[in-house]
């Protein structure tokens, strides 16, 4: 008996050691290349190229800050994904939570065919060419407009909008309230809105990141440069190399240039990422709730 | 009689619209968003069996049935094209699945909360990168003249590699960057899982003297089951449809062997070639190959072990 519990107790402190080392290693292969880039992008390349930056800049310069805080094209392109990201959201958690609402109500006449509605364009696509063929037929191609209005719901964001306030806010309070002569636009101004904050709140989150990210809408309906978003600029620079001319025209040699090319790429990773990563530690706790209501079937 | 029953029935919808006309109107911008930017590109759809010029219109073009759809089977891209996205899907589950799982068991069993959430804060992290800017990295860490794993190999006496320009190399770090961009993420919902299993049976297993690596077998994972069978349900629908970008952004001349995917074959096909009828077709096989395998998994589910997602 004794020697069972002597060795069920280190089976379980192994257990815990090899739990702590390994999940120290998984944070430790997530964690370093984020901070190798920070490290970096304050460093002189020819340290970084002989791999002499490990823990801590060395060479302390912001060359490539300085670089990204001149370029014209890339700052326009950030003005103009915030502009996508601020008008698109907005869009979005309007048409949302006003869908959200009537499909949450259990005695909606048209709920069934709504949601079907709705659940099978998840399913079935007209694809790339149909929509980009509408884009030039209705006119929103090469416009601003096709960059907020083409994702303005998400079908997942609307279940879990709609499971949410299924859960918390009980169908007998409209009833209630209805009785009392309040009416869906009241009910809906007054009592879903205010209660359904966090959602919302993971909402603004999900919508918005997702505007900030996005890549292909540009790729595929944008043609004039002045209205391409930030992802755009970044991949013309961090994946294909192009450092525009421009920047480097003060750099006589080609090995300078070639140094503050890689600082604007390190630089411009950070810079771009800057407002995801600055208000991520503070909605963490919302990231995870959306998940998990989301995961409820139904 | 006949009347009777129509009067009665529209006095019924009547009665509903009046009742209800508020929360119909809620729908009407939603509804009209899901007719214009969804609805309206499948009745474009009909272009794959038609020949497409943009001057005739969607409607006025010539009907050619299945051409394209033939051209399609009878390229010389076909089987390269279903090889490569079906590789790509398959080893992105067999290693991109089971990691999140086992990371979610490993933070349910962290007894230390503030290791457990910064764990945590730091795995969803990347979860919020960019595609762009994570393909940025991949070709910094990757250099093959300054890259940092390019260092560490020659540190150890290996030979430098550009590992993004050989097709061998292509679906390993496609899926290997998805892992370290999404497992934490991912894990999210097993640990929602985990939370929900009863604490009575973990009290019945401690007073029975289990060990921990014991309650992770007959508790945790039986526990979670439900979960992992209906996540990979979904994953399965899924192998025909990657994502565009992150293949289209690794793609160089030199891996396209390997990288070449149905998505990326579309973009391609339509917008640079300009054929889009052809890509249309391509689109629509795909689209149909999608529902039926979702189908075909959500039947198997449903007869082996109750979980489906319908």
């Amino acid at each position: 008996m004794f020697e069972k519990w002597k060795s069920k107790n280190r089976s379980d402190m192994l257990f815990d050691i090899f739990n702590y080392l390994l999940l120290g290693i998984i944070t430790l292969f997530v964690l370093y290349p984020l901070y190798f880039i920070i490290i970096a992008s304050f460093s002189d390349p020819d340290y970084i190229n002989t791999g002499q930056v490990v823990l801590f800049p060395k060479g302390f310069n912001t060359l490539g800050y300085q670089k990204i805080f001149e370029d014209t094209k890339i700052w326009r392109a950030y003005g103009n994904t915030i502009f996508y990201t601020l008008v698109g959201t907005v869009i979005n958690i309007v048409l949302t939570m006003m869908f959200a609402y009537p499909l949450s109500r259990k005695n909606f006449c048209c709920r069934k065919f709504f949601t079907f509605f709705m659940m099978f364009t998840m399913y079935f696509q007209g694809g790339l060419m149909p929509t980009y063929i509408l884009m030039q037929n209705i006119k929103l191609y090469d416009t601003p407009w096709v960059m907020v209005l083409l994702p303005a719901i998400n079908v997942f964001n609307v279940i879990i909008a709609k499971t949410n306030i299924q859960n918390n806010i009980p169908e007998e309070l409209y009833e209630a309230a209805s009785i009392d002569g309040c009416s869906h636009f009241q009910f809906f101004c007054k009592i879903i809105m205010p209660l359904s904050k966090s959602i919302v709140a993971v909402l603004v989150l999900y919508y918005g990141v997702a505007h900030w990210n996005e890549f292909m809408n540009g790729l595929v309906y944008l043609r004039d440069e002045g209205l391409y978003p930030l992802q755009l600029v970044l991949r013309g620079i961090l994946v294909q190399n192009q450092a525009s001319a421009d920047m480097m025209a003060d750099i006589d040699s080609m090995m300078e240039q070639q140094k503050a090319a890689e600082l604007i790429k390190y630089g411009l990773i950070l810079v771009s990422a800057l407002p995801v990563l600055v208000l991520y530690p503070f909605l963490q706790k919302y990231f995870a709730k959306g998940v998990m209501v989301g995961a409820v079937k139904g | 009689m006949n009347k009777k029953v129509k009067t009665k029935l529209t006095v019924q919808i009547q009665k509903k619209v009046r009742r209800d006309w508020q929360l119909l109107l809620m729908c009407l911008l939603p509804a009209i968003y899901f007719i214009v930017f969804h609805y309206l590109p499948m009745y474009g759809v009909q272009i794959a069996f038609k020949d497409f010029y943009a001057s005739k219109g969607i409607w006025g073009s010539d009907w050619v049935g299945f051409k394209y759809f033939r051209r399609f089977f009878h390229s010389y891209q076909f089987w390269p094209l279903i090889k490569n996205t079906l590789a790509l899907s398959f080893l992105q589950i067999l290693v991109g699945f089971p990691i999140p799982i086992l990371l979610a068991i490993l933070l349910n069993q962290m007894k230390n909360q503030k290791f457990k959430s910064f764990v945590q804060t730091v795995t969803y992290c990347p979860h919020f990168i960019s595609i762009v800017v994570l393909t940025g990295m991949l070709y910094i860490f990757l250099s093959p003249r300054t890259g940092l794993i390019n260092n560490i190999i020659a540190f150890f006496g290996g030979e430098k590699k550009f590992f993004l320009g050989e097709p061998g190399w292509f679906r390993p770090i496609f899926v290997l960057s998805g892992v370290w961009q999404n497992a934490g993420w991912n894990a999210i919902i097993y640990i929602a899982a985990l939370a929900g299993i009863s604490a009575d049976l973990y009290e019945a297993a401690r007073i029975d003297g289990a060990s921990k690596w014991q309650i992770i077998r007959h508790i945790d994972l039986p526990g979670i089951m439900p979960t992992v069978t209906m996540m990979l349900i979904m994953e399965m629908g899924k192998i025909m449809n990657i994502g565009f970008q992150k293949a289209y952004l690794m793609q160089n001349g030199l891996n396209i062997s390997a990288s070449e995917i149905i998505p990326t074959y579309i973009y391609k096909i339509g917008l640079i070639d300009a054929q889009y009828s052809y890509s249309a077709a391509i689109s629509l096989f795909n689209n149909i190959i999608n529902i039926i395998l979702l189908v075909t998994v959500n039947k198997i589910a449903q007869k082996t072990s109750e979980n489906s997602l319908w």
